[in-house]
């Protein structure tokens, strides 16, 4: 009986129609199967799957999921992160063929962990969903303070600054930052998008930013939005 | 018990809040303390000290929350304006447990300072190993500490056994160990304008 069970569990990702591929890819996308996620991609490509649309529809798609439910407490951390390795396998197949490709980015954006503070995952995650969905992103890393900001962005010829913070005591930062774009005479040159656990819609109001991310997906979600009104 | 004060209080601090108690001979506080799981889950951390807030409502002649911010954004806060009830000043228990100036000069120090106290250091299997998933998905240490250079141990008690425990943590996250005594008298100071500067006890009584 357990046998038989076992075998009717059984899926093989090749014998999959592309529907049903890309529906189990988001599954496997939620429960972290990076092994998965890779042979998969690389059916769709071998089936004549044009690279960015695997990323747009197989990865970030199935990466959406991901963030809801980790916006609403049903996912942590460890299965974010999870997830994130699993996406990051099948990004390792398409980045050279996109790259190859030329596609012109939609939109260039520099994200970076505000100075005081070294948590990068929500900014690592947030950065590999821009980049999914079309924008060359540019990682400054974390610790970083106004000026290299603002130099990077001007150096990159950016749209987006995408600032994050995971301390209450790091976050006031960020209107450092803004302030400092205002004394520089550019703020009004770059969007401003901030996140993090502990802000919010209020907060990101209070010091001028031009949005708050609650998740992964809506900065996507905002940065396309406010890319094509720019 | 309407003489008395109630502290709501995290768990991961009970054992420093009996002890100052008892220290300060502080009779009339009573505590009730919160799962210290909710460390790892601060978004959970405001609509536990309402509910909590909520069932002791008109039993004690005061509330207080021994919580910082504790990563809540903001949010334990906005729960607390609507009760009229205070909180221990700062953003988190390292503040508190270290005191908010020689805090700041430690983070300023090191930005990538992971911190332990007493209870973190006794319970960092279960909230740290375990509570991160470290055990079952060890890849996951690197992604968790890639950018912490020092762990930093506050402690509250002078005890070589947990600094033995702490020097042990540092090495199985890779991590530089720091020493830093705190004892309990940071944590009794911020305490004492509320639960006993504030507090007028029924007349007849002293304190």
């Amino acid at each position: 009986m357990t046998d038989e069970y076992e075998n009717d569990e059984e899926i093989i990702l090749s014998e999959l129609p592309d529907d049903e591929l890309i529906e189990q890819m988001h599954d496997d996308i939620y429960d972290g199967l990076a092994p998965e996620i890779a042979e998969g991609t690389q059916i769709l490509l071998d089936r004549g799957w044009d690279a960015s649309d695997v990323l747009e529809k197989a990865l970030v798609g199935g990466m959406a999921a991901v963030g809801v439910d980790f916006r609403d407490g049903i996912l942590f951390v460890p299965e974010v992160l999870m997830s994130t390795n699993a996406m990051k396998a099948g990004m390792s197949i398409l980045k050279p063929i996109l790259s190859a490709s030329g596609t012109k980015p939609i939109g260039k954006v520099v994200v970076g962990t505000v100075k005081g503070d070294i948590h990068d995952i929500g900014k690592n995650l947030v950065g590999m969903m821009l980049e999914g969905a079309g924008f060359e992103v540019t990682d400054l890393g974390v610790n970083i303070d106004a000026d290299t900001y603002i130099d990077a962005i001007q150096e990159k010829g950016a749209t987006i600054l995408g600032m994050s913070a995971l301390l209450t005591t790091t976050m006031p930062y960020m209107k450092v930052v803004i302030d400092r774009m205002k004394e520089r005479g550019v703020r009004d040159d770059f969007i401003v998008l901030v996140g993090g656990a502990p802000l919010n819609e209020e907060f990101s109001e209070a010091i001028g930013a031009d949005a708050y991310c609650r998740d992964a997906a809506i900065a996507v979600e905002v940065a396309k939005e406010l890319v094509a009104t720019a | 018990m309407q003489d008395k004060i109630l502290v709501i209080a995290c768990g991961a601090i009970a054992g420093e809040l009996v002890h100052i108690k008892k220290l300060n001979q502080w009779d009339h506080i009573d505590f009730q303390c919160l799962p210290p799981e909710l460390h790892n889950r601060p978004d959970q951390i405001p609509l536990a000290v309402k509910a909590k807030v909520e069932s002791e409502a008109g039993l004690y002649g005061k509330i207080f929350v021994a919580y910082a911010d504790c990563g809540t954004g903001g949010a334990l806060d906005k729960v607390l304006e609507e009760h009229g009830i205070e909180r221990i000043p700062g953003a988190h228990c390292y503040e508190f447990f270290t005191g908010s100036e020689q805090f700041q000069t430690l983070s300023e120090a090191e930005a990538g300072s992971f911190y332990l106290t007493d209870f973190l250091t006794r319970h960092f299997e279960r909230l740290v190993i375990r509570g991160l998933k470290i055990d079952r998905l060890p890849h996951l240490k690197s992604v968790y500490f890639n950018n912490y250079k020092r762990l930093v141990y506050l402690a509250q008690s002078d005890s070589e056994k947990l600094q033995a425990m702490a020097r042990q943590h540092a090495d199985t996250l890779g991590l530089k160990y720091e020493y830093h005594y705190c004892g309990s008298e940071p944590l009794s100071r911020v305490l004492k304008p509320a639960l006993v500067q504030g507090y007028r006890p029924p007349t007849g009584q002293a304190h």
